[in-house]
């Protein structure tokens, strides 16, 4: 029985049959990260590929200590695997209202907010304006709200974006199968969904109402979105909702199940802290600081070698440019979490307060700097 | 060396070492292109950007040939669709085809790589397909227009050396197309080996591009494929196995 959704929303959802979800959480039950010793890191530390409790391990208080060990490995992996290059995107929010209340998030629907939602012109101006800058990959999002922002109409915001974009990702409420093909079909090939917290009590306790309350179809979402036919998919946790070392766990096991299952599917991280937003400034990403944040990525790295890693303009400049030449794959640049807002003035309010406001110049004068090359296209559509 | 060109399509090359493009800064590419004395160099058509500025066309030098590769194809439509493209969009006839449908280990899909091979083969591209190395699979290729093959060393990107070495000397005993021993390849006394054996070319990447002095690396990977390939010419002395031959012979029994 759906409770605080709605039935039409319930019944609209498809259920897939998928053994994915019950692979991770049974790893996820049991996984204590405060059983690993020391020893058990070291251990970790020298083998070339991981095993799933060596992920554990890395994840784990005791590796809290061997952190420059693994962040001199994690280099070792990550320039093995990537050479120097990071792709450049950016997002851009194209509507924030929603239906559901999540407490953490500043576009939730109990949230008093300047709510708004970009006309097609109004999109366009703005993928002209980030195009002019140079990016060629685009990262679409939508608050959650199939009302306001249905498909057709993300639809036509993708085929514009075709345009001006070799790569178009995007953040919206899941879809059914048939619907991410749509979408596919429209020019889209990467999706973003995260699923906050892998801890199925406190998902409840912080999805009050609307239909991300049903935590199995947002599980499912990522593989729903292969079949439908796209190319990569990202999974995440919101860490510092809850236990962020079980939230870690789950989501690199999410991740390393979904490559299992579709060897041919591209399968990344994002690794989101929660931030201060409108009315709520007091919103933080509790026990998770920097170091611990590190700890998730470095061990996301030495988990999968070959796995994508999203750092957004949630974390300070100093942070994100440090961890590019560690772990890190993708840095957005020029990000806007408001409506709009690259050319015109935003019409609604930010999802988020940023802590790093640059623009693509800079980074790429940042990653020179460092010795990386940008990279603007890594992909054709085809 | 003296009139020992490697022929691939056609086409003369007094270089035997390609260098992979990917991995490295672009402003670097020219410089490292010089120092590996490489006449063909591979690049990843989805990585060209041909919009905007920072396209890695504008850091090759003319006199090298491109070798564009179909990276991101995961079926051998993808790779036939990207090799057009890499064609319209000037980078000549040649190309490498790779076909990737597995995002964890990059391991190519023979089969789809003969397929491509096939349809562009007949639309007169130079067709080098990146492959494991399979003796049936590179025999099927050389039948249906293969012009070299590109047999991987060890798992692409991990620097392992000639773990394939058996597999590769199988294609370079049978196959009539000059094998270009690609991927895994982690240090210049790798890429020599793999010409000791009988490769014809060796190409490297992420050696080359993850090195302390990426120019440096490149003028060593140049030296140790020469070096290979005039072992290979030379003919390698006998390697005795354990001990030497015994003094007194085992058929000195027939004289008695």
């Amino acid at each position: 029985m759906p409770d605080f959704i709605s039935q039409k929303d319930y019944d609209h959802m498809e259920r897939i049959d998928s053994d994915l979800m019950d692979k991770v959480l049974s790893l996820y039950d049991r996984y204590d990260p405060t059983e690993y010793t020391e020893a058990q890191v070291r251990a970790a530390l020298c083998r070339d590929s991981l095993t799933i409790d060596d992920f554990g391990a890395l994840l784990s208080p005791a590796a809290g200590s061997y952190l420059e060990q693994m962040a001199q490995k994690a280099q070792r992996v990550n320039r093995k695997q990537f050479g120097n290059s990071v792709c450049l995107y950016t997002p851009l929010y194209i509507a924030n209202y929603c239906t559901n209340h999540c407490v953490y998030c500043g576009f939730n629907c109990k949230n008093h907010i300047t709510r708004g939602k970009l006309t097609l012109p109004e999109i366009e101006t703005e993928f002209k304006a980030i195009a002019s800058t140079g990016l060629r990959e685009i990262l679409i999002l939508t608050g959650e709200s199939r009302v306001h922002s249905d498909l057709p109409y993300i639809g036509e915001a993708v085929e514009l974006a075709k345009q001006y974009f070799s790569t178009i990702g995007i953040e919206i409420y899941p879809l059914n199968t048939d619907e991410y093909a749509f979408l596919h079909e429209k020019g889209a090939d990467f999706v973003s969904v995260y699923q906050e917290t892998y801890n199925r009590e406190k998902y409840r306790e912080v999805h009050l109402s609307g239909p991300k309350r049903d935590f199995s179809y947002r599980f499912n979402a990522q593989e729903r979105a292969i079949l439908g036919g796209m190319r990569g998919v990202s999974v995440g946790a919101l860490l510092g909702l809850d236990n962020f070392r079980k939230d870690a766990f789950a989501a690199g096991l999410h991740a390393k199940f979904l490559q299992q299952k579709y060897p041919h599917a591209e399968v990344s991280f994002s690794v989101p802290r929660m931030r201060p937003y409108k009315n709520n400034e007091k919103n933080n990403p509790n026990d998770v600081h920097e170091p611990q944040l590190l700890q998730v990525m470095l061990a996301f790295r030495l988990f999968l070698p070959f796995a994508g890693i999203s750092i957004s303009t949630r974390e300070r400049a100093g942070f994100r440019d440090h961890v590019m030449d560690l772990c890190a794959t993708r840095i957005s640049a020029g990000s806007k979490t408001g409506v709009g807002g690259h050319e015109e003035e935003a019409k609604g309010d930010e999802q988020f307060v940023i802590s790093d406001p640059r623009g693509v110049e800079e980074i790429r004068q940042m990653l020179r700097e460092r010795g990386m090359q940008e990279v603007f296209t890594d992909y054709i559509r085809l | 060396m003296i009139n020992d060109p490697l022929i691939i399509g056609g086409r003369e090359f007094s270089s035997r070492f390609l260098l992979g493009t990917g991995k490295f800064s672009l402003p670097k590419t020219a410089e490292v292109i010089e120092a590996a004395g490489t006449q063909i160099v591979t690049l990843a058509l989805r990585r060209a950007n041909m919009a905007f500025e920072g396209n890695i066309l504008d850091f090759i030098p003319d006199t090298v040939t491109l070798l564009p590769n179909t990276s991101g194809a995961r079926n051998a439509k993808e790779a036939v669709r990207i090799a057009r493209l890499a064609r319209e969009a000037g980078c000549g006839d040649f190309v490498k085809i790779e076909v990737i449908h597995d995002s964890k280990y990059l391991m190519p899909d023979n089969y789809e790589t003969i397929k491509a091979t096939e349809i562009l083969a007949k639309e007169g591209f130079i067709v080098m397909p990146y492959i494991s190395p399979d003796l049936i699979a590179a025999r099927e290729l050389a039948n249906v227009g293969a012009a070299a093959v590109m047999p991987l060393a060890a798992p692409i990107g991990s620097n392992k050396g000639l773990l394939t070495r058996e597999f590769v000397k199988m294609l370079v005993d049978e196959i009539d197309l000059p094998v270009v021993v690609d991927a895994g390849i982690g240090a210049p006394s790798h890429a020599c080996e793999a010409m000791e054996l009988g490769a014809d070319a060796v190409l490297a990447n992420t050696a080359v591009a993850t090195a302390g002095d990426v120019v440096a690396m490149a003028r060593a990977f140049r030296m140790a494929v020469e070096a290979g390939r005039q072992a290979y010419l030379a003919g390698l002395g006998r390697v005795l196995d354990f001990t030497g031959d015994a003094s007194s012979p085992l058929t000195g029994f027939l004289e008695d």
